[in-house]
């Protein structure tokens, strides 16, 4: 016999047993029997966020940073309409977030009670799944469903929508220990005849290329990944969401491809004859023209979701399942066959040639000019003094493309940027989630002046909650990447990328209790990180860059990825 | 490549929320749905849907792999590929029947098999049943008679047994 409960004291004990730490969220009617829960247990930490966005961008950005599901409390209505922007930017990134509304009492369904909105119905097409949960004795099992969805497989957001009559009853309390679901069965184990064909690719390539994507982040595969690559020799690139799925700094790593990837990655995927995806989606800020996409190559895919593999270009060798125990079972035919180390490096002789005359050619870089601070090198120099050991944040627009570029990112889950979607105001409060998830290290947003006003009062939030992050706005002047399209493609027509009014960010910063400071030359961009690095309160760092410095390479929409603008 | 047609056998879960999750996925992502068809199993948690779609051999490739990814779809079979199969839809047709054309109707009626489900001074109401060409046959021969309405059913189907044990 189950203890008897209500429906809110169920939802409570159900995200205990789930393992919940940490809710992001904002009461309202429609949630306060749980809110009044949450009064009385204080295993549960709630952040009180500014606005829903802000919950569910931080929720995101606590599962980004540490592999667990985020989870997120809205009232009905407006409260959940708010968080719609923070789920779509889960969603196309696969992160696993639950996010968890009020809604009117069942019999009033339907009717445009006060504060109703079918907000199952508005994120079915944004969220891995969604339950309106009808019955209190319903909510232990759809609960745990809800975390099992969100977590397992391709990852997603899921929400479930709480009646607050469902709240309010009562019902005896069961935990399932198991779930099952008929319908729901992901792959993770790769068929073995498949890896052998991929194996049997690799013995026989000339100019491979192994493409790391968010999956080998989501999936743990990053030892897997490296050890791959150094055992056969082979040169690695990263989507920017696989950036960390292999280390930046390593030899073998040819840094981001794409539309801002460097030159070098760019030049090996066009020109190889084999590609191993792991965990990758082809996205087209990837191929460019899809139809000038690697021609010569074979494509080896490794997903987890079967609707990414052949989606957007055409795959010789699909393997559905789970980037760890795909590579692991290649690693293992590896290790069978025993090829000496020194045939695959004689392999790949002609072709590491190639990449380092690419690499020599065109490597990333940028023209220092006077007194004026590039961002490049305000990057560069985050990465030197917090020798790469940071969780990064970041915002939207040039500032996350120079983040990418420039700071090397070594380990997993260290880079928390909304790729998918795009999702301009998402960095900050992703920052507040991923430093609640990790106490202990350091966490910085780099914004831009634009994208950080989008979500600026989540400041108040950390300040709450005592949160060291550091903010570092490379602030010039303009909607930078809109910008710097119109420069490029409509003969510099600025139309609506420079506001009129920006505020004196470091004003903002001291309004709000936080450290503010300043840096217009680039001799004090040094000292100014330092000290920022070095406070113990949330900080924000208005850097003043060059204006209308660009990001590039830069491979325009729609064009083959060798076409890149190279500065 | 070539867009052909393709029949879909769909079992997915009797929830509230599937049927719209499965109609949003064809518009949101631009598929094409030509019939829908949706009714209990014997099952009564599972519900049976066929639905006729066209599109060259990769969007049909993607289509069944977004259906299988949804987290209520059970089953889908993609009929068209799994060798011979019986396909039926029904249609009421209310077509003009005046005095000098009252006969030629049952006339027809006759020849394909329909049946007069209703009769008023001006009109017949026929039902026909059988695959798509036979009623597209029909309704071809009524149009010049003068059709008043038209109700279809869209496809049902189901795989075919082997003959030989
Ligand atoms: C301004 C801007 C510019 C951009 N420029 C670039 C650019 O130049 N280069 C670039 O790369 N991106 C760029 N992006 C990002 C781009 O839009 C995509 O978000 C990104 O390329 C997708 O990365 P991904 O292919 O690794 O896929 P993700 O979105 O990370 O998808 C992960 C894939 O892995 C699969 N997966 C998940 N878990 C597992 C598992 N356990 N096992 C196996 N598979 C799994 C999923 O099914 C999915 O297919 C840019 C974005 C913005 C906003
Ligand atoms: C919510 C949202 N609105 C609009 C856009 C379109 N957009 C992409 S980048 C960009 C400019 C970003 O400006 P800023 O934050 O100042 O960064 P910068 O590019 O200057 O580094 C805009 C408007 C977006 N990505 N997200």
């Amino acid at each position: 016999m189950g203890k008897t409960m209500t429906g809110a004291q169920i939802i409570v004990e159900s995200l205990k047993r789930e393992g919940v730490e940490v809710i992001f969220g904002y009461p309202g009617g429609a949630v306060i029997d749980i809110y009044d829960e949450l009064y009385k247990t204080p295993e549960i930490k709630h952040v009180l966020v500014r606005h829903e966005q802000g919950a569910a961008h931080a929720a995101d950005g606590f599962a980004r940073s540490t592999g667990k599901v985020g989870v997120c409390l809205v009232t009905s209505g407006p409260g959940a309409t708010n968080t719609v922007t923070g789920i779509a930017t889960a969603y196309m990134d696969s992160i696993p977030v639950v996010i968890l509304t009020g809604q009117v009492p069942t019999k009033l369904i339907g009717n445009d009670a006060f504060q109703e909105v079918d907000i199952t119905g508005i994120t079915r097409p944004c969220t891995k799944h969604n339950f309106l949960v009808k019955r209190t004795e319903d909510l232990p099992r759809i609960l745990k469903a809800a975390f099992h969805i969100a977590r397992t497989g391709r990852p997603g957001p899921v929400l479930v929508d709480l009646p607050k009559d469902v709240q309010q009853g009562k019902a005896e309390f069961h935990w399932p220990e198991e779930i099952r679901l008929r319908s729901y069965n992901p792959v993770y184990d790769p068929h073995p005849r498949q890896v052998e064909r991929a194996y049997r690719l690799l013995e026989s390539a000339t100019r491979p290329v192994i493409l790391v994507g968010g999956g080998v982040i989501s999936s743990g595969a990053h030892e897997e990944v490296r050890e791959l690559a150094e055992g056969l020799h082979l040169p690695v690139t990263r989507t920017l969401m696989g950036l960390g799925g292999f280390p930046g700094t390593h030899p073998q790593s040819l840094g981001m491809l794409g539309m801002h990837g460097t030159y070098y990655a760019n030049m090996a995927v066009a020109n190889s004859d084999l590609i191993l995806a792991v965990g990758a989606r082809f996205d087209d800020r990837v191929t460019g023209k899809v139809d000038a996409f690697a021609p010569m190559a074979k494509i080896i895919h490794i997903d987890i979701d079967p609707t990414s593999i052949q989606k957007n270009v055409r795959v010789d060798v699909p393997i559905v399942g789970d980037c760890k125990r795909a590579l692991e079972k290649l690693l293992q035919i590896v290790t069978e066959v025993a090829r000496p180390e020194k045939i695959w490096k004689e392999q790949f002789k002609e072709w590491w040639e190639q990449i380092e005359i690419w690499k020599k050619r065109y490597p990333l870089s940028y023209k220092q000019e006077g007194e004026t601070i590039k961002p490049q090198y305000v990057i560069e120099k985050l990465y030197e003094l917090t020798k790469g050991k940071a969780i990064i944040s970041t915002e939207v627009g040039q500032n996350q493309m120079w983040t990418a570029q420039y700071y090397k990112f070594d380990q997993p889950r260290t880079l928390i940027t909304s790729g998918g979607l795009g999702t301009m105001g998402f960095g900050f409060p992703a920052a507040i989630g991923a430093q609640m998830g990790n106490p202990d290290k350091l966490v910085i947003d780099v914004a831009g002046d634009g994208s950080i006003q989008m979500n600026i009062q989540e400041m108040a939030t950390a300040m709450d909650q005592g949160l060291p992050i550091k903010i570092i706005i490379l602030n010039n002047g303009y909607l930078g990447m809109v910008r710097q399209w119109q420069e490029l493609f409509y003969e510099r027509r600025y139309s609506a990328v420079k506001f009129q009014v920006i505020p004196d960010f470091v004003k903002l910063a001291e309004a709000y209790g936080a450290l503010g400071l300043r840096a217009t030359k680039v001799d004090e961009v040094e000292p100014v990180l330092k000290q920022a690095l070095e406070s113990k309160r949330l900080t924000l760092v208005d850097i003043h860059i060059a204006p209308e410095e660009g990001v590039f390479p830069m491979v325009p929409a729609g064009r083959a990825t060798t076409e890149m603008i190279l500065v | 490549m070539a867009e052909r047609k393709h029949t879909l056998s769909v079992l997915v879960e009797n929830t509230p929320g599937a049927l719209a999750r499965i109609a949003g996925l064809f518009s949101g992502r631009g598929f094409n749905i030509d019939s829908l068809c949706v009714a209990e199993t014997l099952d009564p948690t599972l519900s049976h849907l066929t639905l006729v779609t066209y599109g060259d051999d990769q969007i049909i490739e993607q289509i069944l792999k977004q259906l299988r990814r949804l987290v209520d779809v059970y089953k889908v079979v993609d009929v068209t590929e799994e060798g011979e199969f019986v396909e039926r839809e029904m249609a009421l047709i209310k077509v003009r029947a005046e005095k000098e054309t009252r006969a030629e109707v049952l006339r027809m009626c006759d020849i394909f098999r329909c049946k007069v489900v209703d009769v008023s001074p001006r009109t017949y109401t026929i039902e026909v049943t059988g695959p798509q060409s036979k009623l597209e046959a029909v309704i071809e021969l009524l149009k010049p008679i003068g059709i008043k309405e038209i109700v279809r059913t869209g496809v049902i189907a189901m795989k075919r047994e082997r003959k030989s044990p």
